[in-house]
């Protein structure tokens, strides 16, 4: 992406303040889509004004950095969508309406959304319905295949650790004269999985956030790699403070063997890669004490500041029956979060062979989650985790702090915001 | 036209009168004013008033009634500092960093804006070839929005934009010039300089062309050099010019965010993290939004920004002194 600032800028402004005007009888949904998912929903939001005449749904799509950064200040300033698709799930919980009461059929909702519900809950044990997982997904690699072909390197296999695949990678990098090896997106959520797999817990035994060994020794590889030259330095470098940066386009561009991103990124790979080259999604690479990535996903949300609550609830109940769900699912490629299309399987039929492929490496994946990923993801707070490994790391790649200094940081920075939230 | 335009204000006189009758002569100005400083009001001296009221408050609330009173905590722990040798010792060292960054880039960039706005006026007043065409090319960065300032130089260096893409075609390695510290700071301060010079030089060259031809005439009959000439009549003649460049152009940079947070997003690290930008990320974008810390930084910044402008009317006083002493 040549500009990849500006979209964020003009569009958030505009959609996002846009969002918060509506009316009774009209419901505003604020959506980020990697792919389709808006577009998606925007068709099923026509088929719900025909079969319900006098209410008007409007899909807003605007850019993933609205959702994160301005629609958090909407509502707590009291404005804000009817529904929004979010993926700070727990964090923005105080927000979310109890649609629970204007549902039609709450066993359903809870016969196939229970078992993600709790994520969605603003207190734990909480019994409302406050919306539904649009998709699950799970963070992991992706990898250039043609260049591992081009190279003569075989692909580490399915148990293959870090050093491992930094070390195939680097003898394909060299070989095919690739910028990189590797890139991991500039995340938080993405630098987690490798960090369970050496080993950290992040929780102590209270379940209090904790940066421990495992972490610091994930800091401490990461940073080398960033050294000699393994990791794509763009990606985290290339920003400041705890901008997300995605490594996609780096991948798609053929600037990088592997990345670290995501199961949300397959219809995107699917659809921008085309025959450019053969892309493969392979399981999280080893650490010494787990091969895992991070659970997570997305949700459609009904939010208080809802003022048309019976027609939010009555649309977030169309999109989350079987059929649309199904739709939802088979067309965005990605994980379902329904437990009965889970278990009935879901027919990609826009799936080209290898996303295909990717969605059951993502899938058969979930197997190998760590208990610290879940509890991770679960946490309320997860985020003054993620943010401050983001700008603290960086720091000490490009020099600014030790490795030791910026775990430091990391641990400090972590407690003082976990400390301020909960006043 | 004209016609029109006089009904419509004699429209206004009936009110105007009673007005006056009313409050007499010497408060009926309060009454032109009043609307004016109904807006000022409400958008700028609330939004001071409410800065400071947060900059005493904790927690995450965005709502004031909702936020608890913390007394000096976030100066606390913006200012503190084990060691204030050792910025890694701050509680926010990144606070410390931009301090420092926007220090250091106040300096540069208007040290070397008002050298070379100076330089590029006194050469446009010229009778150079062309001279309406130059004008007109350092004037036009002005016109653009920084944003789309930000994304072209950006596309020009990124690591595979077209600057590294010139080396490489002449056979040189490509150079990684938004991801280093050193670079990314240097295009920082170029392209800032790029896009605002010619509005500096705008006003110097204004200036320039206010001096009277006569003293150069006297001069070169006097057969001062150049040099003589620019010391002892262009240079003090222009000095208002260049007070107001120079401290327009101090408030600007201690205020940058718009085209460095597009360029480099602050980055690599913190390199390039001014002090606006730390208030912004620290209020907004870090998701566990610390609106008390960030309102006590921008108070910071504004303490500092009303020194520079006191310091702006001790020089434009200290300079209409001196005018009327010579």
């Amino acid at each position: 992406m040549i500009f990849p600032g500006l979209k964020p800028i003009v569009l958030a402004a505009g959609l996002a303040f846009l969002a918060g005007f509506s009316h009774a009888g009209e419901i505003r949904v604020m959506c980020y889509q990697d792919g389709v998912e808006c577009d998606v929903a925007a068709a099923q939001a026509k088929r719900f004004e025909a079969k319900n005449p006098g209410t008007k749904v409007v899909v807003d799509t605007v850019p993933y950095k609205s959702i994160i950064e301005q629609l958090p200040v909407q509502l707590a300033a009291g404005e804000g969508p009817d529904i929004a698709r979010v993926t700070n799930l727990g964090g923005l919980a105080q927000y979310y309406l109890d649609i629970s009461s204007h549902l039609k059929n709450r066993t359903y909702m809870d016969e196939n959304f229970g078992a993600t519900a709790p994520w969605l809950a603003p207190s734990p044990g909480d019994k409302g319905v406050y919306g539904f997982m649009s998709q699950l997904t799970m963070t992991g690699p992706f990898v250039n295949k043609t260049l591992f072909e081009q190279a003569k390197v075989a692909l580490p296999n399915a148990k293959a650790t870090w050093d491992d695949w930094v070390a195939a990678s680097n003898m394909v990098a060299k070989a095919t004269k690739t910028k990189a090896a590797i890139a991991w997106d500039r995340s938080g959520h993405r630098f987690a999985g490798p960090a369970v797999s050496y080993g950290a817990k992040i929780f102590d035994a209270s379940g209090n956030p904790m940066i421990d060994e495992g972490y610091k020794r994930t800091v401490e590889k990461f940073v080398a790699w960033h050294a000699d030259g393994t990791m794509l330095r763009e990606v985290w470098a290339g920003s400041g403070g705890s901008t997300y940066a995605s490594s996609v386009d780096e991948f798609i561009n053929g600037n990088v063997v592997m990345i670290l991103a995501g199961s949300w990124q397959i219809n995107n790979l699917q659809n921008k890669v085309g025959d450019n080259f053969d892309w493969v999604a392979v399981p999280n690479p080893c650490g010494t004490v787990a091969c895992s990535g991070i659970p997570g996903g997305a949700a459609w949300v009904a939010l208080k500041t809802s003022k048309s609550p019976k027609e939010a609830a009555a649309f977030l109940e169309f999109i989350a029956s079987e059929d649309n769900y199904k739709e939802f699912t088979a067309k965005t490629n990605n994980i379902p979060a329904h437990a009965g299309l889970a278990s009935k399987g879901v027919d990609y039929s826009s799936a080209k062979p290898q996303a295909k492929a990717a969605l059951g490496v993502f899938s058969n994946g979930v197997a190998s989650l760590a208990p610290a990923a879940y509890q991770f993801q679960g946490y309320k707070y997860n985020r003054a985790i993620m943010l401050p490994t983001v700008s603290r790391v960086t720091q000490a790649i490009v020099g600014e702090m030790s490795t030791a200094d910026a775990v430091a940081k990391i641990s400090s920075d972590m407690l003082d915001a976990v400390k301020q939230a909960q006043k | 036209m004209l016609r029109l335009l006089s009904f419509f204000f004699n429209l206004f006189e009936p009110i105007f009168k009673l007005a006056q009758r009313w409050l007499g002569v010497s408060r009926l100005g309060w009454v032109f004013v009043g609307p004016n400083l109904l807006v000022f009001g409400l958008f700028t001296f609330l939004p001071i008033i409410i800065n400071v009221f947060y900059a005493f408050t904790g927690g995450v609330e965005l709502m004031p009634l909702k936020r608890p009173y913390t007394g000096g905590e976030n100066f606390e722990i913006l200012l503190y500092c084990s060691n204030y040798l050792d910025v890694t010792t701050c509680n926010k060292d990144v606070f410390w960093r931009a301090i420092f960054n926007t220090g250091k880039f106040a300096l540069l960039q208007v040290g070397l804006m008002v050298v070379l706005s100076l330089m590029t006026a006194l050469v446009l007043n010229r009778n150079i070839i062309g001279r309406g065409f130059w004008r007109g090319v350092f004037f036009y960065p002005v016109l653009l929005s920084p944003v789309v300032v930000a994304l072209i130089w950006k596309w020009l260096l990124q690591s595979n934009g077209a600057f590294n893409a010139g080396l490489i075609s002449l056979g040189y390695n490509p150079v990684e010039w938004l991801t280093t510290s050193d670079w990314s700071f240097f295009w920082v301060v170029f392209v800032s300089i790029w896009a605002h010079m010619g509005f500096y030089t705008l006003i110097l060259l204004a200036g320039l062309q206010a001096i009277p031809k006569d003293l150069y005439e006297a001069a070169n009959m006097d057969r001062a050099s150049a040099f003589t000439t620019l010391r002892r009549i262009t240079l003090p003649l222009l000095m208002p010019n260049l007070i107001v460049v120079l401290v327009l152009a101090a408030i600007r940079a201690v205020q940058v965010f718009d085209e460095v947070f597009v360029l480099t997003g602050g980055g690599p690290g913190s390199a390039t993290t001014f002090i606006v930008q730390f208030i912004y990320q620290t209020g907004f974008a870090e998701q566990i939004h610390l609106y008390g810390l960030a309102a006590a930084a921008s108070l910071a910044l504004a303490t500092f920004l009303v020194i520079l402008t006191l310091a702006q009317l001790r020089l434009s006083r200290a300079n209409e002194l001196g005018s009327k002493k010579a």
